[in-house]
């Protein structure tokens, strides 16, 4: 039903097909590169470990050891640190690997393996009709800063967005968005704070009908997982969204602050089972934070990362490539 | 997800209860569990295997004594250790000086420094000063109007001057303008910065030389994980904090940052955030942080929102009635309405060691749907005085009559009267001195 959602790439007839990786397309957007972006975390413990391979002498226990702790130090998580060990020292054990390097090829295989398993990294928005994207996380994370960036990021892709400021919760959410909708250029939807964000999502979307819009953008209040009520409400939220417009939200993103240690885990399994996930959107990577439980969250829950957030500035948000994140994280 | 520590500790000594004492190897193994427990809470690996190796020169040789099993052994050493490491230092705020006292609170973007200042701000005010609150973030759109709305909701003078003049020039007349007001308390409120944006760090800074606060509180969710530990020692290396604010502790992230941060730094932590309605700061607890951690649940809030939900006499009453088997439907209701008070079930479940795995299966989530909850209620507000204190008088029309006024079915009547009639026994049973089987069972496993 969905047409594969084209941004303006350079080669404008080149056939991106779905499941192909963004890596072709991501050079359109003018901003930074995702491996510029990512320096800091390369220089960081990734760096470490790409140091250690360099260093290693042969691999013995203390090799494993360290590189264990390296893992686990960026986020990567108990579990699917021993995973990636175990199955390392299996081939190891089958074949030595003859130099650190080998042994790094291997981990980077392994690591894009995982991010790949996890699904298509494209954002699906239909070419007829208008498309749907809420956007959704607990506090903090930085969702109304995604959807002002976002907002930026289909507007070169020659969308028009429409903003929604379902964020009636938190003080000062809906002028956050208004600010950004003027920078922006996009309309911005908002009712008073405190209203019910179904009655004001219900409304937005149909503004946005009457005047024509293609893509609308749905930000909402941050809610802790653990908080049953909220939950509920996003719910509502989003059969409300689907009652409006058939076939919407056609994107639900779970905005996740890369500084989430193994936390993030719990909330894009709790927000998957209450609304729907359809990918993550990983911000503030351009902090010193690794995002290393992107690993456990794309091999728990096959949740593809959709867009990365690298910056404070309003075009700092890159497509998701598992290949060149894994890629950049080593050269 | 997180099996509960104490659950795999039980595992790995099911067989250990014959041995006088710990061995270097028992000790081993169960460290290694402690260890993992430990990750799985975000501490710092490098602060986990400090923790680890300090467990284990106190409990290698420990005898295993009578009343604990060697897994509780292991278990208390490594929780006193932790409240150890957490606690030390009493977390008071200090505001001696030039009124106002300038407390700056700082953090990476989207800690809840702004929500935080608020919160201070009324907790302060309830310790009888007179708090007030300057906007320094002249970064983030917003962030002053979100500050000033939220001046407004707890009515607490906020300074502003917009997003134009500099941080230092805000927070310097800022002070005089609070000082000529008579506020003892400053409470400034500053942009969210990422690490390694030297300039922004750099303001703070220079802020830091222009107001000279008291306290330097340092935001951080509870979130957070492996970074934290960077992040703390960043911030201490170019302010000197003096107190860590913890935040989104109403989650069920374990919190391990506390425990990197405190031994990182070695800065306490002053404060809980827990929750999103203003009053919601709470103090901080060492055993209570410790617990989280090892996934052991939150026993002690539990045990106080219970005081404060249920009359300490009406308990008492309550609780020889129950002995005597005379509990009453009406005891039943207002017994319900008590525990609806404290929250949702799930939450008041989730606190309790052992259980909180349990709230995630289906079936039990199911079972505490509060639809249900308001089902028994109009169940027992249809039936009579007589038949709330006498259920037995409940005969078939009895029970049509019930089921038609509380709009539900015979069978859902019967199936409360079937309950409580079990409960009733059980109470029986445990008044006797016997603990019914099944519950028995759930107490040996948390």
């Amino acid at each position: 039903m969905f047409k594969f959602f084209r941004r303006p790439a350079s080669d404008p007839g080149a056939e991106t097909s779905a499941g192909v990786s963004q890596a072709a397309t991501s050079d359109a957007v003018p901003t930074a590169s995702i491996t510029g972006s990512l320096g800091k975390t390369r220089g960081g413990l990734f760096g470490a470990v790409r140091n250690l391979f360099r260093t290693a002498g042969t691999l013995d226990a203390a090799f494993w050891d360290e590189l264990e702790e390296r893992l686990i130090a960026a986020d990567v998580g108990a579990h699917v640190t021993a995973d990636l060990i175990t199955e390392l020292r299996a081939r190891d054990a089958r074949r030595a690997f003859a130099s650190g390097e080998d042994a790094e090829t291997a981990l980077r295989e392994l690591l894009e393996a995982i991010l790949a398993r996890a699904g298509d990294t494209g954002l699906y928005l239909p070419e007829e009709g208008v498309g749907v994207v809420l956007v959704i996380g607990v506090n903090g994370t930085g969702k109304t800063t995604t959807v002002a960036k976002l907002t930026r990021y289909l507007q070169l892709g020659g969308r028009a967005p429409f903003l929604i400021a379902g964020d009636t919760f938190r003080a000062a959410a809906i002028d956050q968005l208004k600010v950004w909708g003027d920078r922006t250029g996009a309309t911005v939807f908002a009712q008073s704070p405190g209203s019910d964000t179904a009655a004001v999502v219900f409304d937005g979307i149909g503004a946005a009908i009457s005047r024509g819009a293609d893509t609308i953008i749905i930000d909402t209040a941050g809610r802790l997982h653990t908080k049953t009520n909220l939950m509920a409400e996003l719910e509502k939220v989003r059969r409300v969204i689907g009652r409006r417009q058939a076939g919407a939200p056609h994107e639900t993103l779970l905005v996740l602050d890369a500084v989430t240690g193994q936390n993030g885990l719990i909330q894009a399994k709790t927000f998957m089972g209450s609304v729907g996930v359809t990918g993550l959107v990983l911000t503030k990577l351009d902090s010193s934070a690794k995002g290393g439980v992107v690993f456990a969250i794309a091999e728990e829950l096959r949740l593809p990362i959709k867009l990365v957030g690298t910056g404070e500035r309003i075009d700092d948000l890159q497509p998701f490539d598992p290949s060149e994140f894994v890629r950049a994280l080593f050269s | 997800m997180f099996e509960s520590l104490t659950d795999r500790l039980q595992g790995i000594f099911g067989e250990l209860r014959n041995h006088g004492r710990l061995s270097e190897a028992d000790v081993d193994v169960a460290l290694k569990e402690v260890r993992l427990a430990l990750l799985e809470a975000d501490v710092h690996f490098r602060v986990a295997r400090d923790f680890v190796k300090r467990v284990r020169d106190r409990a290698v040789g420990v005898e295993v004594s009578q009343s604990l099993t060697p897994a509780q052994q292991v278990l208390r050493i490594v929780n006193e250790e932790l409240v150890e490491t957490l606690g030390g230092t009493a977390g008071r705020l200090d505001w001696t000086g030039p009124v106002p006292a300038p407390i700056l609170m700082v953090g990476l973007n989207g800690q809840g420094k702004t929500t935080s200042s608020a919160k201070l701000a009324v907790r302060l005010r309830k310790m009888g000063q007179r708090p007030f609150m300057i906007a320094c973030d002249t970064f983030r759109p917003a962030a002053i109007q979100q500050l000033v709305t939220l001046g407004k909701q707890v009515g607490c003078d906020v300074y502003e001057e917009g997003t134009e003049a500099s941080p230092v020039e805000i927070a310097r007349r800022g002070l005089e303008w609070g000082r000529d007001r008579g506020h003892t308390i400053a409470i400034v409120d500053t942009a969210g910065r990422q690490q390694v944006d030297e300039r922004l760090m750099d303001e703070l800074v220079e802020l830091r030389q222009a107001i000279n606060p008291t306290e330097i509180l340092l935001v951080a969710s509870a979130m957070t994980g492996q970074e934290a530990v960077n992040v703390a020692q960043a911030f201490h290396a170019r302010l000197g904090l003096t107190g860590l604010v913890l935040t989104q502790i109403d989650g069920d992230a374990r919190g391990g940052a506390a425990l990197s941060i405190r031994a990182v730094t070695g800065i306490p932590v002053k404060f809980l955030g827990v929750g999103e309605k203003i009053e919601a700061l709470a103090e901080f607890h060492p055993d209570r942080v410790a617990s989280r951690i090892l996934g052991m649940g939150d026993m002690l809030t539990l045990i106080e929102q219970t005081q404060e939900a249920f009359d300490h006499d009406e308990a008492t009453r309550l609780q020889k009635k129950l002995l005597k088997g005379q509990f009453t439907f009406d005891d039943f209701l207002g017994q319900m309405q008590s525990v609806r008070k404290m929250g949702s079930l799930q939450s008041i479940l989730e606190m309790i060691p052992g259980l909180n795995q349990l709230t995630k299966r289906p079936e039990i989530q199911a079972a505490l749907n509060e639809k249900q909850f308001r089902r028994v209620e109009a169940i027992i507000q249809s039936m009579t005085t007589q038949e709330r204190a006498l259920p037995q008088v409940i005969d078939g029309s009895r029970r049509r009559r019930i089921a038609a006024g509380s709009g539900t079915k015979v069978q859902d009547v019967n199936q409360l009267l079937n309950q409580f009639r079990e409960m009733q026994g059980m109470m029986k049973q445990m008044s006797k001195g016997t603990m019914p089987k099944h519950l028995a069972r759930l107490m040996r496993q948390s």
